[in-house]
This record gives C-alpha cells, sequence and structure tokens, in this order.
C-alpha cells in the first residue's frame, strides 16, 4: 500500500456520534421510568409503604420486575448482564434514598413557614405561637454567619500552617502534630463546648458570639488542617525543586510556589470545614445560647444562630413554632448545600483554568457548559 | 581508577578574549570546578572521586549509560543532592575558587549562581508565561526594575519569544511540552546564573522542540557555563565542547574519560568510551 496526500480532505463531513444512545431509545427509556414514577406513587398510596423513602423502594421494585420480565427473552449472557445492571444501579440508587428522605420531609414540613421576609425578619416582636406569616429567620443565619465567620478567621491560617508543617518542613515533631489533629476530630462537640465555656465564656463574664466562634473553630480546625495536607500533598515535588533551583528559600517556596499552586483545594477546605461547623448545636448551647432579635455585635452577649433557632423552636412545642423549626432547617440545609456547591465550584473551575490554559479556550469550554 | 582532568587550555578559549581580574586569574581557575567528588544515598556508594573541570563560557556534556552517576553528580553542583534525607557526600566543589560547600556559603545563593532545568518540563502551574519568567526574580527577592526588558530578553535567548509574544498572561500550563521545557530555561535565566545545568532537558521532547533547545544552548554558551546530562549521543557531539563519560561497574559509577567533545567521538582514549559512543554497549 502506497498513499500521497498533497493537501487535507475538503469534502463536507457532518460529525457524527456512532457509540451515543440512539435519541428514540433514550425518549422511551425516560418515558418508561415516568410511567414507573407514577406507578411507584400509586402503589404508596395503596400499601403501608409511605413518604419519600416508600416512594423509592416501590420504584425500585417496579424497575427490578420490569427487568426481570423483559430478561426471559433474552440470551443467557445478556439477561445476567441486564438483571446485574438494574441490581447495582438500583443500590447506587438506595444510597440515595437517605439523602432524599431528609429533603423531601424537611422540605414538606417546612415550606408553610417560607415567605418572602422569612430570611430578613426575626423574632424580636412575634411570639413563637404567631401565624406563620410573621417573623423570620434573619437574626440567627446572621448571628450563624458571624460565628462562623470568627471559626474561618481563627482556623484557616492554623489549618493551613499545620498543612505546611506536615508537608514542606516535615520537622522532628510531623507525628505529634498529625496525632494531635487528628485526634481533635473526635473530640464531642459538647466537650469542645464545655471547654470554651469554661474558658472564654467564664472569663468574659458573659455568653457570646465570640465564644461560640471559637468553640466551632475548635471543631473546624481537624477538617481544615486535614483537608489542607491533602491537598498540599498533591503539589509535584518537581515544583519545589523548581523553587529552590531559582535560589528561593523554603518558607519563599512554600508561600509563592506551592500555595497559590493550589489554592483552589485550600478554598474548598475552608468552604468544607465552614460546612462541617454551622449544623453544630451542642457546643453553641454552652457559648452563645439564642436571641431573638438581631445582633451585630459579636462579643456584647449572647447571639442567635440557625441551630439554636430550631432547637429553641421545637422545645416550644406548639404547631406553629415546630413549623417555624422545620423552616429554619430547610434554610441550614439550604446554607450548607450553598456552601458544597461554592467549594466544588472554586474548586473544579481553576483545575479546569490550569488544564487548559488560554482564556479563549476556557471562555468556549464554560460557554458550551 | 581512571581520572583524567579536562585540559582547559582549550584554544576557543583563549580566542573569546575575556577580560577578567588579573588577582583571580592568579588565584583561581574561573568556571566551575569539582576535586574527587563523592556521593552517597545511605550506605549506597553512587559516585566515586569525580574531577572535573567545566570552563566558563562552554558546553559539557555528561554521557554514560543509566544509573551510573550523572544525574547525582549534577545535582551536587548546585547543593541540590542535600534535599534527599539520607544523601551524604566528599570533596570538594569549587565555583570561581571558592568551594561552594564551605560552612560560610549559602545554599541558596549558590542555587541563584548555578542553575537548573529539569528533565521534565515544571513551570508553575499558578503563573502566568511572564510571572514564570519572572519567578526567580520574585522568589529570590532580588531587585530588578526593567520586568518586562527582563521578559523578552529571557524568552528571546530560549527561543520562545516569537511565540508566546501575544499570550505572556496565558498559564504556563497552556504550552506544549516543548515550550514548556523552553519556558524553564528562560526562567533560569531570568536570574542570570553563571552556570545552567540540564539534566536531559529534551528526554521528553519531540524533535523539533529537541532541535530548537539546542540552538538554545548553543547560544547560551557565548554567555555562560553549560552542563548537560543527556543519554542522546548526537545531541552531546552537536552541542558540546567537551564530553565526560562517566560508567559503574556494579559499584559507584565513576568517570572513565573527559576531552574535547571531537577527541571523544573520533579518537577516545579508552576502548570502553569507543565503544559507548558507537553505541556497542550502554
Amino acid at each position: 500500500m502506497s498513499t500521497v496526500v498533497q493537501s487535507p480532505d475538503q469534502s463536507k463531513v457532518e460529525p457524527q456520534r456512532p457509540w451515543a444512545v440512539k435519541r428514540v431509545v433514550r425518549a422511551t427509556n425516560g418515558l418508561r421510568l415516568a410511567v414507573f414514577a407514577v406507578i411507584a406513587a400509586g402503589i404508596t398510596l395503596v400499601t403501608p409503604l409511605a413518604n419519600a423513602d416508600g416512594w423509592a423502594l416501590a420504584f425500585l421494585l417496579v424497575n427490578l420486575a420490569w427487568t426481570l420480565a423483559t430478561a426471559a427473552r433474552l440470551g443467557a449472557k445478556e439477561r445476567r448482564d441486564a438483571i446485574v445492571r438494574v441490581v447495582v444501579s438500583s443500590l447506587a440508587f438506595l444510597a440515595f434514598v437517605p439523602w432524599l428522605s431528609i429533603f423531601v420531609s424537611t422540605a414538606l414540613k417546612g415550606y408553610k413557614g417560607l415567605y418572602p421576609g422569612y430570611l430578613f425578619n426575626d423574632m424580636r416582636i412575634t411570639s413563637y405561637d404567631d401565624e406563620l406569616t410573621f417573623g423570620g429567620v434573619g437574626h440567627a443565619v446572621v448571628g450563624s454567619l458571624i460565628m462562623v465567620a470568627i471559626a474561618t478567621i481563627l482556623t484557616l491560617p492554623l489549618g493551613i500552617l499545620s498543612g505546611i508543617y506536615l508537608t514542606e518542613i516535615r520537622g522532628r515533631l510531623t507525628f505529634l502534630v498529625r496525632f494531635i489533629v487528628q485526634s481533635m476530630a473526635g473530640v464531642p462537640s459538647v466537650v469542645a463546648g464545655l471547654f470554651i465555656f469554661a474558658t472564654v465564656v467564664q472569663s468574659m463574664g458573659r455568653y457570646s458570639g465570640l465564644a461560640g466562634g471559637v468553640a466551632l473553630a475548635v471543631l473546624m480546625l481537624p477538617t481544615v488542617s486535614r483537608t489542607a495536607e491533602e491537598v498540599l500533598k498533591l503539589v509535584p515535588d518537581d515544583l519545589r525543586s523548581a523553587g529552590y533551583a531559582l535560589g528561593a528559600r523554603q518558607w519563599r517556596t512554600a508561600l509563592m510556589v506551592v500555595l497559590p499552586t493550589v489554592r483552589a483545594g485550600l478554598t474548598t477546605a475552608a468552604i468544607l470545614g465552614v460546612a462541617r461547623v454551622i449544623g453544630e448545636t451542642a457546643p453553641l448551647l454552652l457559648t452563645s445560647l439564642n436571641t431573638n432579635g438581631f445582633v451585630w455585635n459579636p462579643i456584647g452577649g449572647t447571639l442567635g444562630s440557625l441551630p439554636t433557632y430550631i432547637f429553641a423552636m421545637f422545645m416550644y412545642g406548639s404547631e406553629y413554632s415546630v413549623a417555624r423549626a422545620w423552616s429554619g432547617s430547610i434554610v441550614l440545609l439550604a446554607l450548607v448545600l450553598f456552601f458544597f456547591l461554592l467549594a466544588r465550584r472554586l474548586g473544579g473551575r481553576n483545575e479546569r483554568r490550569t488544564r487548559v490554559g488560554v482564556g479563549k479556550a476556557a471562555s468556549t469550554s464554560a460557554g458550551t457548559k | 581508577m581512571m581520572q583524567r582532568t579536562m585540559n582547559m587550555t582549550n584554544s576557543d578559549l583563549e580566542t573569546t578574549g575575556r577580560t577578567s581580574d588579573p588577582m583571580s586569574e592568579v588565584t583561581s581557575f574561573r568556571g566551575l570546578e569539582t576535586r574527587s567528588v563523592h556521593a552517597w544515598f545511605g550506605k549506597h556508594h553512587a559516585l566515586a572521586g569525580v574531577s572535573l573541570r567545566f570552563p566558563e563560557r562552554t558546553v559539557t556534556g555528561l554521557i554514560g549509560p543509566s544509573g551510573c552517576g550523572k544525574s547525582t553528580f549534577i545535582r551536587l553542583l548546585n547543593r541540590m543532592h542535600e534535599f534527599i534525607p539520607s544523601a551524604a557526600m566528599a570533596g570538594s566543589v569549587l565555583l570561581n575558587g571558592s568551594d561552594i560547600y564551605d560552612p560560610s556559603e549559602d545554599p541558596a545563593m549558590i542555587r541563584l549562581k548555578v542553575g537548573m532545568v529539569f528533565q521534565k518540563p515544571n513551570p508553575f502551574p499558578a503563573m502566568s508565561i511572564r510571572e514564570n519568567v519572572l519567578a526567580g526574580i520574585k522568589l529570590a527577592h532580588l531587585k530588578r526594575d526593567n520586568h518586562d526588558d527582563i521578559v523578552e530578553q529571557c524568552l528571546t535567548r530560549a527561543g520562545l519569544w516569537k511565540e508566546v509574544k501575544d499570550r505572556l498572561d496565558a498559564s504556563g500550563g497552556s504550552l506544549s511540552g516543548g515550550q514548556q521545557q523552553r519556558l524553564c530555561i528562560a526562567r533560569s535565566l531570568a536570574v542570570e546564573p553563571q552556570v545552567l545545568l540540564m539534566d536531559e532537558p529534551c528526554s521528553a521532547l519531540d524533535p523539533g522542540s529537541t532541535l530548537r533547545i539546542e540552538e538554545t544552548i548553543k547560544e547560551l554558551a557565548e554567555k555562560i557555563t553549560v552542563i548537560i546530562v543527556t543519554h542522546n549521543m548526537q545531541q552531546a557531539s552537536r552541542v558540546s565542547d567537551f564530553c565526560a563519560f562517566f560508567l559503574t561497574d556494579g559499584g559507584p559509577g565513576y568517570l572513565v574519560e573527559a576531552d574535547s567533545t571531537r577527541k571523544m567521538f573520533t579518537n577516545p582514549s579508552d576502548p570502553r568510551t569507543a565503544d559507548y559512543v558507537q553505541g556497542k554497549f550502554g
């Protein structure tokens, strides 16, 4: 065989995807799943299976039944393949059930209390028993954010420094530092709260947002430090060598080469830490307590927060206050979700930028997405 | 053990007509010199008694089979060897007559004078092309105010300027492998080293990029001393003025022969050198 090509092929060719699932097949599959979803909903009405988790189980069973029924007309190999596929995907789906169940039941029980002013009002003039169209959770959101901000300001430098110590300096105390940080992760949150109560609260003579923030910092440090260490470990030694070969000292290399390389990862570390502590209740009950109105001063006295708001509303026990507790839970879940999405977003975008690099390519890839 | 010291009274060198301080001319050799250097990793004796001279403004190729201590040797020359926890060394390395392993010497300052380009291109991914070139200046706290000139000059000397001059703010990681390696060379040049060590700089590159880097090396040799480790015989014969052949007999690596490249490739004194450069083993 011998070929010589003078110039590239000029004829018009349409790009195709022979490996993709046909559109008709995809549509029928989607339609089938929709029908099964309705059938599953019907099953939850007539059998003891109820709620979101009941529906999910019914949905799985219907799918499994359908696969077994249609598998009969396939060959032995295809049948085994189809059954294994539905079992594996069912188990994967099953892992979502608790997650789905929490979300759906919180949403169902809490949506009544949500109205546009809910995020901006407080409970100063509204009693826990009032109609759900009065009052709100604004003060608790503000309090939570203040305390989480204090915790982040305290934790982030410490976490990054301990990460640098463990990966860059690798000093004689590496084992000890890692051991202490990891065992801090096992400290029960109520003990951390008690510790801050005995130190900060008692020496200041009053409950405060600052004490709450410090208590959260104690719980946040292991997460941040651990994540920072993992992220810093991913920096290739080549980059450190390159820094040293340019006449840089170790701390300078760590600061100007290693840290900027993992900026996205360190942001993720901070946000994961925030998501870890924003729902903590026990330490706040011992350090910042609760308020019914907006408080902006972190050292002035008690400071409200979402978890303690939910706790107080639930303990009060009336119909409307429990509904408020569920609405507060929706806000708390939304905040956690927001922080997780932010972490993913920030972590992902920087990675793509370093991989694709050129501004034009990066913007087109973002555009098609 | 066979050790020969390179003949520094090379006629090419004399004709470059360098003007220098007459005092240092008397007391010391200008360039890099090693005196019976040994290296260990823990108990493992990796390199034994290497004495070599690298005169100013020459290119020296270090050749020899894998595992004969070339990379270890080159890392001894700018004190990168000591980053390996179990590493040890003996002997002395003189830069313009003063021992770089003297306790009074600052290793960071030594590495500023003796730069290094690594086998794998390693531009800093968080920095743009421009910032990568200037990284050494920032990292070593050097005072420079003509940053734009430095960027252009270094990228030009590394043979990359024309390709990247319109996208200096793009990430260093967006370049091709060959371009990244030339960016790393530009980065090393920005701190104005007296010696540039290159550890197989072309082993991961295509022939075109390799050719560009070889041209770069030849241009660099007009101003600085270049020491290059290579497994590519043609490359050694193309770019270097001198060659040093390393070998191991299962024990520590040692220097077999060092001479001008022409002699090494046409009429080497040692039969093992002849066999190696002709591709009969290794």
